[in-house]
């Protein structure tokens, strides 16, 4: 919204501040001036940027109410004068159907004016404000809002076929609104009718039928107060947000209809004219008392020591000081002489037929301020305040936030750490140790990818309203987003990506959404040095942080591939389920082919997930030492060639069967396939199997390595394998 | 004194020994500042420890042999120091190459080192952790909730009514298939980490001092600053007596520990529906101490928080489960930051879509 400090000047006598400094002390004080930008002769012109609670301070005459109660200065009451009217026959009838949604409604007929484009003051501001001028009679409604915020609807008197209804759209009501767009009212519409049609859809937009032209004549100028609900609500349904509607869903000021069609008439008539009869103004008791009549707040200045504390200056906030922000913001003020006024006060009359804008009815400030209640009465044009927090609020805001001291609360109470804060911790800091590097990526994927790679069948929730059809669900598993990411390194042709994320995944349905902690890990090319990334380091990657929990058993198993068992997105060859304490954790390997080919992934891509909500139901692993050997360890090297068949954890299950406590372990240094067959036999691969020996009570003798040695070998040799000579 | 001789000895009195071997300690000295290659070493040793005409050889033919059984000891004593202090030297000296060899096997150092792979900590990580830390020492507890929220949660208990224009301005994405609930029961994705706050109190009874971090989502268009996927942390504090005095001290406290103790704040009225009064708090830009610079667009203050008193409705809503929560007994504040824009801030990225790309180029340099 743009302002103009010249206008705010014309309300604001004795403004002598530059306009700079003006626009740094409204932002202070929370009507916030974006941009000052320099228009010479005609001042500055403000980019303004209110919060949505501030609808009063969404025009000019708001803003210079701002300015005067932070300069304590005075701000001019509005009066629009007219001519005097020519008594009609008979005013035009306006009839509220209903009354719950229009509050009030004034119609004012004006005879003979002439249709010409704006001159003047309105010409030059609607120039300076880069606002488009149309024709005297419309630039006057817009003119209107600009500068009391106040919208306000001009209709061509001699196309309203009868009285003014406002009354609820009928189902499949058509309306041509001045943007030329025919629409279909729904029955929550609230519209303005005639007696034949609806001429306008009520706060939102006028009707096309009805619209000034130059050949306009007579005029009704409608100035109403529209219930915010309904507003909104229409203006969401037909998706058109204007002016007016943006003000009346934010609550628009109930007495200000009056002024506003006298402002609007005033303009209009300046160049011929005149008006007819009185103003007719249907106000509706109901809507008074929640607006312009509401009930006093009491308010205690000894709530707003509570709430906002010491200031730098030691004066502080004192009594009349309060009194008179909120008398200068429009409340009235009286002091409670005995806590029984609370109930009684409610003071505010309402004279619909006069213009109260600006005017607050201020109780002088009372030098006794005995128990310091007061009984605040509230403004019509700021349906904000409500409570006596809303009026702390004005008193904090206007005195000026910054003025208060910075203090830090005393605490008693003691720091609690979320129970899985440390395991958390102890899964990132493996990953990242490992060389494994941290992403986050969307919570949504695919409708495909949701059913592809979701846990249980059919468990995935979907969006309403979706960023993207492609972010249709939430994610159920973190490795869709993860191939994304994998598959934009390999396009960027880096050599070699491993990447985890931590994060949250989801299943259930419409009713129930279950979300539970995930991680994802996915490696491809030369990720981690110059070799390729393999099964292997995924492994490497689960026994290790596996290893950080407790656990009386940690097993990687695989089933066939046509078990059923393996989840679709994994090679059924090339994968391995991670298992600790008898329940799985997580699967890792390599991508299934034909996700790998729908992906259009060329390389060998190794993901994983480990459902971190299982794992964190592991206590982490405390380290308990075991005693260090004084005696040399003894390493032995068998160099064999062992069947296919026979797997890495069959021979390693052939020597811990030997029962040797001396054997501390025992290591596949190397491992050599050949396919060809010439370098192993056909269905044969060499091994370089590396034993240690050692004890904790003594140095190993020679003949006793010799016989384990021979033990060893046998072992190899019962499992179909032999020494490579 | 000549090779292969020692200097006499004028009888066995403590002061003559002690004589005598000085001399021929100064000789071990002179004669070892020289000992550059193998070769002189090894005529230093000979000439000393030689077993035929070493010098100590001669020592104890000339000196110790000949003497009184009395002055033995004595002899006995000083000559194992000699002998201890020549082989010191010899030993000192070394018996590594000579240093024209080392050079010859000198390396290119030049080359770059071998750089292991380390995992890179994302930058959202690291600063929410970081933020998280600089509460927690100020006694603040972790609070984590759903991402997945009730209507209830997200907006009504924080005062956002049905159908009010502050719901505007936080675009929401709906889980599918709500129509049918009341409007408090329909799912969305939370759009702000704020319906923790009402959680927490829920379970908890005040004093409270609680910081949330999370993941949240708007249904907003990508550019270079937004992302319908964002990070904040929140904060709640609430006990008797606090003040939007202690707010402002708080902040203003975690401010100067997060970006360095000259930052300065500066806190304007704001707007939100669970607070009262609200703020938007800025700091002096903390590249430039507020001289101005790109970073603070020539301003030389950012906008950071948005922040406020909590507001006696919000309390209103959770009395019902926890009495504690009576406004006019007790009070409190609440803030909330976006992660995403202090990370971007900090570390100068531009586009705040990199954080969520998995891109290994830009995920490496936080290493």
């Amino acid at each position: 919204m743009r302002i103009l400090s010249s206008w705010l000047h014309e309300y604001v006598t004795g403004l002598t501040v530059s306009d700079r400094q003006l626009a740094d002390d409204l932002t202070l004080r929370g009507i916030a001036v974006e941009g000052v930008f320099d228009l010479g002769e005609f001042g500055a012109l403000f980019e303004m940027d209110i919060t949505t609670n501030r609808v009063d301070a969404m025009n000019h005459y708001g803003i210079a109410r701002e300015a005067a109660t932070i300069y304590g200065l005075d701000l001019k009451p509005l009066n629009a004068e007219l001519s005097a009217s020519k008594s009609a026959a008979r005013s035009v009838p306006v009839s509220i159907e209903e009354s719950k949604l229009c509050g009030r409604f004034t119609a004012r007929v004006l005879r003979d004016v002439k249709i010409v484009p704006s001159t003047g003051i309105v010409a030059e501001r609607f120039r300076l404000l880069e606002q488009k001028p149309i024709s005297n009679a419309v630039d006057a409604t817009n003119y209107c809002t600009l500068a009391i915020g106040q919208p306000t609807h001009v209709f061509d008197l001699d196309k309203l076929e009868g009285g003014i209804i406002v009354r609820r759209a009928r189902k499949g009501e058509k309306l041509r609104t001045l943007d030329g767009v025919e629409r279909t009212l729904d029955p929550d519409d609230l519209v303005i009718a005639d007696e034949k049609k609806a001429v306008g859809l009520a706060g939102v937009m006028g009707g096309w039928d009805t619209m000034i032209t130059p050949e306009t004549k007579n005029i009704l100028v409608e100035a109403a107060w529209f219930d915010p609900g309904v507003v909104r609500r229409s203006s969401r349904r037909h998706l058109l947000h204007t002016d007016a509607s943006h003000r009346f869903e934010r609550g628009a000021d109930f007495n200000a209809p009056p002024v506003a069609s006298a402002l609007v008439s005033q303009i209009i008539l300046e160049v011929g004219g005149h008006p007819e009869g009185e103003l007719v103004d249907v106000v509706i008791p109901e809507a008074v008392a929640r607006t312009a009549k509401r009930p006093s707040v009491t308010f205690s200045l000894s709530e707003v020591q509570r709430m906002l504390g010491p200031t730098e200056d030691p004066a502080g906030i004192t009594a009349p000081m309060a009194v008179d922000i909120l008398a200068r913001l429009g409340c009235g003020v009286e002091e409670q002489k005995h806590a029984t006024d609370a109930a009684a006060a409610s003071t505010q009359d309402l004279d619909p037929s006069r213009a109260v804008l600006g005017e607050a009815s201020l109780a002088a400030p009372d030098a006794r301020h005995a128990n310091g209640l007061y009984s605040v009465t509230l403004p019509s044009w700021r349906l904000d305040l409500e409570r006596e927090i809303d009026l702390i609020e004005e008193i904090a805001r206007v005195y000026g936030y910054n003025r208060f001291k910075n203090t830090l609360p005393t605490f008693a109470g003691s720091v609690v750490e979320l129970p899985w804060v440390e395991k958390e911790r102890a899964v990132r800091g493996t990953l990242l140790a490992l060389g494994w590097n941290e992403a986050i990526s969307s919570s949504f994927c695919s409708a495909d990818d949701a059913a592809y790679f979701v846990r249980e069948p059919g468990a995935f929730v979907a969006l309403d309203n979706p960023l993207s059809e492609e972010a249709g669900m939430l994610r159920p598993s973190l490795l869709p987003s993860m191939l994304d990411m994998l598959a934009l390194n390999i396009s960027r042709d880096v050599e070699g990506a491993a990447l985890f994320e931590m994060g949250t995944v989801f299943s259930g349905g419409p009713e129930r959404v279950d979300e539970r902690p995930s991680l994802g890990f996915g490696a491809t090319g030369a990720a981690f040095g110059s070799q390729l990334a393999d099964f292997c380091d995924l492994k490497g990657l689960a026994e290790t942080l596996l290893g950080k929990f407790t656990a009386r058993s940690i097993y990687f198993d695989r089933f066939p591939a046509d078990s059923g068992l393996i989840p679709a997105w994994l090679h059924p060859g090339r994968s391995a389920r991670a298992v600790l304490d008898g329940a799985t954790m997580g699967w890792f390997g390599q991508i299934h082919p034909a996700e790998a080919e729908r992906r259009k992934l060329k390389q060998a891509v190794w993901i994983g997930e480990v459902w971190l909500d299982r794992l964190y139901k592991q206590a982490l692993r405390q380290p308990i030492i075991e005693e260090l050997s004084r005696y040399q360890p003894v390493r032995r090297d068998f160099s064999v060639i062992l069947p296919d068949a026979v797997l890495w954890a069959r021979l390693a299950g052939a020597l811990e069967a030997l029962a040797i406590p001396e054997l501390r372990r025992f290591e596949a240094k190397e491992v050599l396939r050949d396919p060809k067959g010439k370098l192993t036999p056909a269905q044969h691969y060499s091994l370089l199997l590396r034993v240690v020996f050692q004890s904790h009570e003594r140095t190993l003798r020679e003949e006793e390595v010799q016989r384990w040695s021979q033990q060893v070998v046998a072992a190899i040799e019962a499992q179909g394998g032999k020494l490579r000579t | 004194m000549q090779e292969n001789e020692i200097p006499p000895l004028g009888g066995y009195s403590d002061a003559e020994l002690d004589r005598a071997f000085a001399e021929v300690a100064r000789e071990v000295e002179k004669t070892a500042v020289s000992l550059h290659s193998a070769e002189d070493k090894e005529q230093f040793r000979l000439a000393w420890l030689g077993r035929k005409q070493g010098r100590l050889k001669l020592i104890s033919d000339a000196w110790l042999k000949s003497a009184p059984p009395e002055a033995k000891k004595q002899i006995g004593q000083r000559f194992n120091a000699l002998k201890a202090e020549i082989e010191r030297l010899l030993e000192m000296a070394g018996d590594g190459p000579a240093a024209s060899e080392l050079d010859a096997e000198a390396i290119d150092i030049t080359l770059p080192g071998t750089r292991r792979k380390l995992g890179a900590e994302h930058p959202l990580i690291k600063t929410w952790n970081e933020i998280v830390s600089v509460f927690q020492r100020m006694g603040y507890s972790v609070g984590v909730g759903p991402e997945i929220e009730t209507d209830y949660y997200n907006f009504e208990s924080l005062n956002f009514p049905p159908g009010h224009p502050a719901r505007d301005t936080q675009d929401t994405l709906v889980v599918a298939g709500q129509e049918r609930k009341p409007l408090r029961d329909r799912l969305l994705m939370r759009t702000h980490t704020s319906p923790v706050q009402i959680r927490t109190m829920e379970q908890q009874p005040p004093p409270l001092r609680i910081v949330i971090p999370g993941k949240v989502h708007r249904n907003d268009a990508a550019d270079a600053t937004h992302y319908p996927i964002f990070h904040q942390v929140e904060g709640l504090c609430v006990d008797t007596n606090i003040t939007f005095g202690d707010l402002k001290g708080t902040l203003d406290f975690a401010m100067k520990a997060f970006f360095g103790s000259s930052v300065k704040t500066r806190f304007f009225p704001s707007f939100f529906p669970f607070t009262e009064p609200s703020a938007d708090v800025q700091i002096s830009c903390p590249f430039c101490g507020g001289s101005g610079c790109r970073k603070c667009k020539y301003s030389g203050w950012i906008e950071l928080l948005g922040c406020g008193m909590v507001d006696p409705a919000v309390f209103g809503f959770v009395q019902g489960k926890q009495p504690g929560y009576d406004p006019k007994k007790i009070s409190g504040f609440a803030f909330g930051m976006g992660i995403d824009r202090i990370a971007m801030m900090k570390y100068g990225i531009g586009d705040i879509g990199l954080l969520y790309s998995g891109d290994l180029r830009f995920l490496e340099q936080f290493a």
